[in-house]
């Protein structure tokens, strides 16, 4: 182009194109019914929020909030596992942002246990955590790999580096969850009223938008993989509103600039290599989910924190009146949660979900809070 | 006889213990790329000879890592942080202290590049650096370099900043693009290097403000958006002044550079410090002749309107400040909570 500069994001917040979507899911939505759809992702939360694509779209037309957001549906046991690494067992623990302020028993957080002591850096990749072990050969270093297929094939990379330099003083504490079984398990449990999904960006480059078809054929709900831009969002509620309303059920791809029908099978690979499915794992608000995350296999144990230190035993207790567990499945919205912008805030954060940037809590108070609280009050 | 700026020479603890030593320091390093008439003298106290009026005095401490960073250095920006402080009270800045915490340790040629930054900013904004401190502290007890700079400064007849001026209906500019200062600092940050061109935009902003208050003598407050940003700043003064403030998200100017490392990493422009910013706060019909005076400096050049002060409203109610997006959605702008973390994907 004429000297243009290549703009990668403008485009995909442009008004009078998000005008122009409003108008037209104004003229399709039927006034005579609801429509719920859950973004399972929390950057789609927050894109939604931060943008206020709730303002362009017609008030029978409600977003729920899904899991998908990974510092929020790791139970606080991992979190206190992690902890008792870095403070009993003196490693280097190597962990991404989000994690810092996330609270786990007792109010403690890694920010709180560094301040302590602790041995705790935030790195932007595991390649970075890698780097800490070439730098520090006399120290153990931990990464606490988190989140869904997105970031798991990138642990798997940093593993398989280390195997193949002989680092000896690097494992993963690994936590990696998947995004399918998590899904099936919001529309497995009863009382849910959904009537589509707003499918994740980036878990879908990754895993192909293939991975969602006997989910949505199963359960008859609607799919459409979505971009995190707003015009990506408004266009993905467009293409699920006509679904509903021609009876269709099927997987659709807005994301087509990036997501293909296979996914990333260089990636698939890498998690295939280094990881195996774990039985069960427990996750924050859904309890115990079958084949829902990754654990390292048995014979890269090396690199595995949790066969190299031996990690206690222990009762790791939610905050009782937190209503994370609720708001993560969807049934709970967080202004139902009392303890909402008054004991829960992003300073003191009680649950994770108003810590993580992902977290649908940390979203109604960063973006609508003065709606909510007076909601709250409204409701009282 | 040699000076103490050897190859390889770093500040030793009797670099500040008060003798020959501490002397030498002073009067090689510090003396040497200071020098101006009153701390010539030499004296304990710089004596100074102010015209009468209302005296400003502010101060800030600095501690920066790294030290040097694209686009300036801890000693370039205790100039103008001061300087800049100064300013944001109406006041034309006089004279300026400076307290050095040095770390055994810290490379002599590091100290001396620092200091002759730091007197090379000064004599360029017009401020001298009147008087000065130094203390050595052991390894590990600061981090290479801390500055405490002291400003003074003169308010002008007729000048009256203050946020309780601010009245529903009035302009909120601002001079130039967000986030350049933190996003380069982020960029030499150890554990998170990243290329890019993009320089911190530390500047003393104290000349184009008296040209915007000889302009327009009813601005009604001045601040610069620098630890927390814009959104820190501007919900300070919605509380301090009782007022609503709607922004517009497509006015707020911020480098494509910026832009792109903030969406890589998850951050936010609007919560990133800027050390060569200011906001400032006007009736709407002088918005246009402000603008135009703070575009007619180099650190003005990009200077526009984000945003109207709306009704006043109790201290206290969330929601103050609010945006209009991109797309046309309505949010709050809120404080940040403790400092923004990268996410994780």
């Amino acid at each position: 182009m004429g000297g243009g500069r290549m703009k990668y994001v403008s485009e995909f917040r442009d008004p009078a194109l998000a005008q122009s979507l409003a108008t037209a899911i104004a003229r399709e939505v039927d006034p005579a019914r609801s429509y719920a759809f859950m973004e399972f992702c929390g950057g789609h939360t927050h894109a939604i929020f931060r943008y206020g694509v709730q303002d362009l779209v017609p008030s029978n037309v409600r977003f729920v909030h899904g899991p998908g957001c990974p510092v929020c549906v790791l139970p606080m046991r991992r979190l206190d596992d992690a902890l008792e690494l870095a403070e009993r067992h003196g490693v280097i623990l190597a962990t991404y942002g989000d994690m810092m302020r996330v609270p786990g028993s007792g109010r403690r957080s890694m920010l709180t246990a560094r301040g302590a002591g602790a041995d705790i850096r935030m790195v932007y990749s595991p390649l970075d955590a890698l780097a800490l072990a070439r730098d520090n050969p006399d120290r153990q270093v931990v990464f606490m790999g988190i989140g869904f297929e997105t970031t798991t094939p990138a642990t798997g990379m940093a593993i398989l580096t280390a195997r193949a330099q002989g680092l000896t003083n690097f494992s993963v504490f690994c936590n990696h969850v998947l995004t399918p079984p998590a899904m099936e398990h919001v529309l497995a449990a009863p009382g849910i009223a959904l009537d589509g999904f707003l499918g994740p960006s980036h878990v879908s480059t990754v895993i192909g938008a293939a991975a969602y078809r006997p989910l949505v054929a199963h359960y008859g709900r609607p799919l459409v993989i979505a971009g995190f831009e707003p015009l990506d969002v408004l266009q993905s509620v467009l293409m699920l509103i006509r679904q509903v309303n021609e009876g269709r059920c099927e997987v659709e791809n807005q994301y087509s600039r990036v997501v293909t029908d296979a996914g990333n099978t260089k990636a698939q690979g890498v998690i295939e290599k280094v990881f195996a499915l774990r039985d069960t794992f427990e996750w924050r608000g859904l309890g115990s989910v079958p084949d829902s995350a990754r654990a390292i296999r048995p014979e890269l144990a090396d690199f595995d924190a949790e066969a190299r230190f031996a990690i206690s035993e222990k009762q790791s207790r939610e905050v009782k009146s937190c209503e994370c567990p609720a708001i993560l499945r969807g049934v709970k919205s967080p202004k139902d949660c009392k303890l909402f912008g008054k004991a829960c805030t992003p300073e003191t954060p009680m649950g994770a979900c108003m810590v993580s940037s992902e977290g649908s809590c940390a979203a109604y108070y960063t973006y609508r809070r003065a709606e909510t609280m007076a909601e709250m009050e409204a409701a009282q | 006889m040699s000076g103490i700026l050897r190859p390889g020479a770093a500040v030793e603890m009797a670099h500040g213990g008060g003798g020959m030593a501490t002397t030498r320091l002073i009067r090689e390093i510090f003396a040497r790329h200071f020098a101006n008439p009153i701390l010539d003298q030499g004296h304990d106290a710089a004596r100074l000879n102010l015209p009468h009026g209302r005296i400003v005095m502010s101060t800030d401490a600095h501690v920066i890592s790294p030290l040097e960073f694209p686009g300036g250095d801890i000693g370039s920006l205790a100039v103008h942080g001061t300087i800049n402080d100064v300013a944001m009270g109406g006041a034309v800045p006089v004279a300026l202290s400076a307290a050095f915490i040095i770390e055994e340790g810290l490379p002599l040629e590091t100290l001396d590049r620092i200091a002759a930054s730091m007197g090379a900013a000064a004599r360029k904004a017009g401020v001298p650096i009147v008087t000065g401190d130094t203390k050595v502290v052991e390894r590990g007890a600061a981090d290479g370099l801390f500055i405490t700079t002291t400003g003074i400064g003169i308010i002008p007849e007729g000048v009256e900043i203050a946020p309780e001026r601010i009245a529903p209906g009035m302009a909120i500019l601002l001079s130039g693009t967000l986030g350049d200062h933190g996003v380069a600092i982020l960029s030499r940050r150890q554990g998170l290097a990243f290329g890019t061109t993009i320089e911190s935009d530390s500047a003393a902003l104290h000349r184009m403000v008296g040209d915007m208050l000889a302009a327009a003598p009813s601005i009604a407050c001045l601040r610069d958006p620098t630890r927390g940003g814009l959104s820190a700043t501007l919900n300070e003064l919605a509380e301090a002044a009782g007022v609503s403030m709607v922004l517009k998200e497509a006015a707020i100017p911020v480098r494509p550079e910026v832009a792109g490392a903030c969406e890589l990493l998850g951050l936010d422009p609007i919560h990133i410090a800027n050390e060569g910013k200011l906001i400032c706060i006007c009736p709407q019909d002088q918005a246009e002749a402000v603008l135009s005076v703070m575009r007619a400096h180099p650190e003005g050049r990009d200077a526009a309107q984000i945003g109207t002060v709306g009704a006043h409203a109790a201290p206290g109610t969330p929601g103050l400040l609010r945006m209009e997006t991109l797309i046309g959605g309505m949010r709050v702008v809120d404080w940040l909570a403790g400092e923004q973390l990268p996410r994780i994907c």
